[in-house]
């Protein structure tokens, strides 16, 4: 064919080469947030020193440097300038600024915990296309598991057992155990007779007989352990020792992923908007439970202190670099986060582009075909869950270690919301957008708005009502649907998804309303094979 | 406790129970009606809903000295919600769901969202500048009175009600009254009329309902328009029947009444009415529980109060749709391929 042909993409010319320019960014943005955040250098500037401490232009320093790294990821530039952008700002220029001034580091690790729950919802709803409206479900639980341990709940709740004790003693610990054994072996039993034989109401009854006796049993041995185990509440006033961080960061994901498949498990075959209210109730179910189980989690007042983990390499580390010693567990967090946010990427882009993932895109564009095709439904979405769960279950730790506190109230609905505009915001389906999305809804909302509202508390001719500090919900709503309405796509759209929208659009909507060139005209892309105009000289098998 | 005097007891939490669910469930119809055409949970409904309580807030508190008829100033009050909230419902299609016609299905929710958030802080600074935050009804004389004042002077209905044992308020009758009628008004509307044949054919198929010289926009528009009218009215029973609304007070009840949507299975009117009526007395059983645990010996259930009533809801949603997916008068979709 002809390069003439209305069909062949058109070519645009590749981006200019910005090494120079970004390097000469990055260099400009840092000086200016390390000048900004040093407050010695900053008495000492005078005017310049007061305008630059001025709320609104603290926030505007910090956005201006984080989107070095946006800058980093979008233009064409050397690899060296990107690597010293992208690594420099994260590893050096911020832990350094936040040296003088810990709530930036505060703000980078919730800006990554909100990025890694992104990230993870992405995969539930932007891949596998299950509206969950209950997502912070997950976040809880990954927080209370540290939480209750890692705080004097622990040491009160064995303390509670211990003056209740019932009648437990080391024969219920062993008959729990047994219980619990034979329970799940039946299941397992039950389970791989299923397979070969025709499924009857006696093996669902009996699957479910044993599935309670197998909550019974763990029950019993969680209720006795925690009896016999008593004595060590005057040991554990402070909870557990933090040296138990990291097997507690497998427990919560594991704790997470569980809760996901059991949420999952009983609501999987609803779809949509049924999926989103049942999620959604769920969710709040969890958080309810939160409140109202004092015992274990301190009801509304919510459980504190919560300790972090302490690594003694890491603290020694710390100390050289010159950070106090109350910043040590921030800056831990901090590079933790950081390796999770990138650990988590990197399990989303495998997850993408392996079978798994292509099973979720299946049965997000066409349930019925993705089934007849081969892809088991109800694994396939329960994977998505749990994944998605398991990544909200690390970061709800990481959470409850920075805090310090938790309570019901940072799991609610709004939250959830919150994360799924996140997700939209940044283009679903697409990584880098969820990770942009997280970000500017998180600046927005703990440093923009705030500092807006901050430095205009004392003007005068602003009426005390409208003081923007007040009006953070209008300005983000407001700001929510301008984006949505000028890039109904996200901000980074997906590459995969734009086709697949545009190909809609061109498909269906144009033609109804009468526009049938829609049809062959425009730029012509991969996803209309059958319409190229066949010219009568066109040999079949192409050209050669 | 015996089954004489338990009897009237459980007859008058059902009775309380379904002067709640109307309210739940006219809010309910503002969702599904939404929902049946354009597929989209309109988040900005409960917002719709409170404007429409603080319309009738400020009708009543305008009204208050004028020594006109009760029944005149909750008639003026409903018609101005309703009006209100209609309008700014159509507004808030025309802006924020309309140019996304074609987008991805959760682009409109999160504009919704966005659009929630807005109308709550609007709300607040035009009542803030009055001094205002929690906003109490000041009800006609009556309106907030048992039903009889005193048992000598029962007559009527008054008089059924207390033989049978049952307590209500006037306001709660006036609340059902207005409810039927609403309903009877909606049902002739949309299973009567051309406009309701029209919107009915939109909300089947739009694209095919254009080609028959249907103007889809304009009937998405009327149907906003109903909807936001629902929300005016319901938002100003939801005031008469509780006395106190805030410019956030409608997350709680927006949430129950769209899991009553769901619940009947969403897009249909009459799943609506009867998840909404459901959901009330469950609420209001749940929130009697501990009384029931008392009166038959169990003394953990006092452990279970109001914060459970969500869970309650949620949970009897949970059953219900894992039996049946598409809610309790949904249409099963059959899917083809």
């Amino acid at each position: 064919m002809t390069a003439a042909s209305p069909l062949t993409p058109r070519r645009t010319a590749p981006p200019p080469d910005r090494t120079g320019l970004l390097v000469l960014i990055f260099l400009l943005t840092s000086s200016l947030l390390l000048l900004s955040h040093n407050s010695d250098v900053l008495g000492g500037l005078g005017g310049v020193g007061a305008f630059l401490r001025n709320p609104i232009v603290e926030a505007i320093v910090v956005s201006l440097f984080l989107a070095n790294v946006l800058f980093a990821y979008l233009w064409r530039a050397a690899p060296w300038a990107k690597a010293l952008v992208g690594l420099g700002s994260l590893l050096l220029v911020l832990p350094w600024a936040g040296q003088e001034d810990t709530s930036l580091l505060d703000l980078s690790i919730q800006i990554m915990i909100f990025a890694a729950l992104a990230l993870g919802l992405n995969i539930v709803v932007g891949l596998a296309g299950l509206l969950d409206l209950g997502y912070v479900a997950f976040f809880a639980v990954g927080a209370y598991t540290w939480g209750i341990f890692a705080s004097p709940r622990f040491g009160e709740i064995l303390r509670y057992y211990g003056e209740n004790p019932g009648a437990t003693n080391a024969g219920t610990l062993a008959l729990g155990l047994f219980l619990t054994a034979v329970t799940a072996a039946s299941l397992v039993y039950i389970r791989r007779r299923g397979r070969t034989a025709r499924p009857s109401r006696f093996a669902s009854w009996s699957f479910a007989l044993a599935s309670f006796g197998l909550l019974a049993g763990l029950t019993l041995t969680a209720r006795a352990l925690i009896v016999l185990n008593a004595f060590r509440a005057q040991g554990l006033a402070n909870g557990i020792d933090p040296a138990f961080f990291w097997l507690f960061l497998a427990l919560s994901v594991m704790a997470a992923a569980i809760v996901g498949v059991l949420i999952g498990l009983p609501v999987l075959r609803l779809k949509g908007d049924y999926l989103a209210i049942i999620t959604l109730g769920l969710g709040e179910v969890i958080r309810v439970l939160a409140n109202n189980l004092d015992l274990y989690s301190a009801g509304s007042q919510g459980i504190t202190p919560i300790r972090s983990a302490s690594v003694p390499w890491f603290d020694a580390l710390a100390a050289r670099l010159g950070f106090a010693e109350d910043q040590y567990y921030l800056l831990f967090l901090y590079a933790l986060s950081l390796a999770m946010v990138g650990l988590i990427l990197l399990v989303n882009v495998r997850l993408d582009r392996s079978r798994i993932g292509r099973a979720w895109i299946a049965i997000r564009d066409d349930e019925v075909a993705a089934q007849a095709m081969g892809v088991p439904l109800v694994q396939t979405k329960l994977i998505a869950f749990a994944t998605g769960a398991s990544f909200a279950g690390a970061m709800g730790m990481i959470f409850a270690a920075k805090q310090t506190f938790i309570s019901p109230e940072s799991f609610n609905l709004f939250q959830s919301i919150g994360v799924l505009a996140m997700v939209i915001l940044g283009g679903m389906g697409s990584f880098p957008g969820v990770i942009l999305g997280a970000t500017v809804v998180t600046l927005l909302n703990l440093r923009i708005l705030p500092g807006l509202g901050e430095a205009t508390a004392n003007i005068a001719w602003i009426p005390q009502q409208v003081n923007p500090g007040q009006l953070q919900r209008f300005v983000f709503g407001v700001i929510l649907v301008t984006i949505m309405l000028l890039r109904p796509e996200g901000l980074l759209p997906s590459r995969r998804r734009t086709l697949e929208l545009h190909h809609e659009d061109n498909q269906e909507d144009d033609s109804a309303r009468g526009n049938a060139g829609a049809l062959t005209a425009g730029s012509g892309h991969v996803y209309s094979p059958g319409l190229a105009p066949l010219k009568e000289e066109d040999r079949a098998g192409g050209a050669k | 406790m015996d089954l004489a005097t338990l009897l009237p007891f459980v007859v008058n939490v059902i009775v309380g129970g379904l002067v709640l669910g109307f309210v739940y469930a006219i809010i309910a119809l503002g969702y599904t009606m939404v929902y049946g055409v354009l597929q989209l949970i309109n988040f900005a409904h409960s917002e719709v809903f409170v404007t429409g309580a603080v319309v009738g807030f400020e009708v009543f508190r305008v009204l208050t000295p004028s020594p006109m008829n009760g029944y005149l100033k909750l008639g003026v009050a409903l018609l101005a919600a309703m009006v209100v909230s209609g309008l700014l419902n159509v507004l808030i299609e025309r802006l924020a769901y309309r140019p996304l016609r074609n987008a991805p299905k959760l682009v409109p929710l999160i504009t919704a969202i966005g659009v929630s958030l807005i109308l709550q802080d609007t709300l607040r600074v035009i009542e803030g500048f009055q001094g205002r935050f929690d906003l109490t009804y000041t009800l006609p004389d009556g309106f907030s009175n048992k039903f009889c004042a005193a048992e000598s002077s029962c007559a009527g209905l008054g008089n059924a009600l207390r033989t049978v044992g049952v307590d209500l308020q006037l306001k709660d009758v006036i609340l059902i009254a207005v409810s039927l009628l609403s309903l009877a008004v909606l049902n002739y509307l949309v299973s009567r009329t051309r406009l309701g044949k029209a919107i009915r054919a939109v909300a089947q198929d739009r694209v095919t309902s254009g080609l028959m010289g249907i103007d889809a926009n304009r009937m998405i528009s009327a149907t906003f328009l109903i909807g936001g009218a629902l929300g005016g009215i319901s938002g100003v029973l939801f005031g008469v029947k509780f006395g106190t609304v805030n410019a956030y007070s409608g997350f709680d009840p927006g949430i129950i009444a769209f899991t009553a949507a769901v619940l009947g299975g969403i897009g249909s009117i009459p799943g609506a009415v009867l998840g909404g009526l459901l959901l009330g007395v469950i609420q209001n059983l749940i929130g009697v529980s501990n009384i029931f645990g008392s009166l038959l010996g169990i003394a953990n259930l006092e452990a279970i109060d109001a914060s459970y009533q969500r869970i309650g809801a949620f949970l009897v949603l949970v059953l219900i749709l894992i039996f049946k997916p598409t809610g309790l008068l949904g249409k099963s979709n059959v899917e083809k391929v």
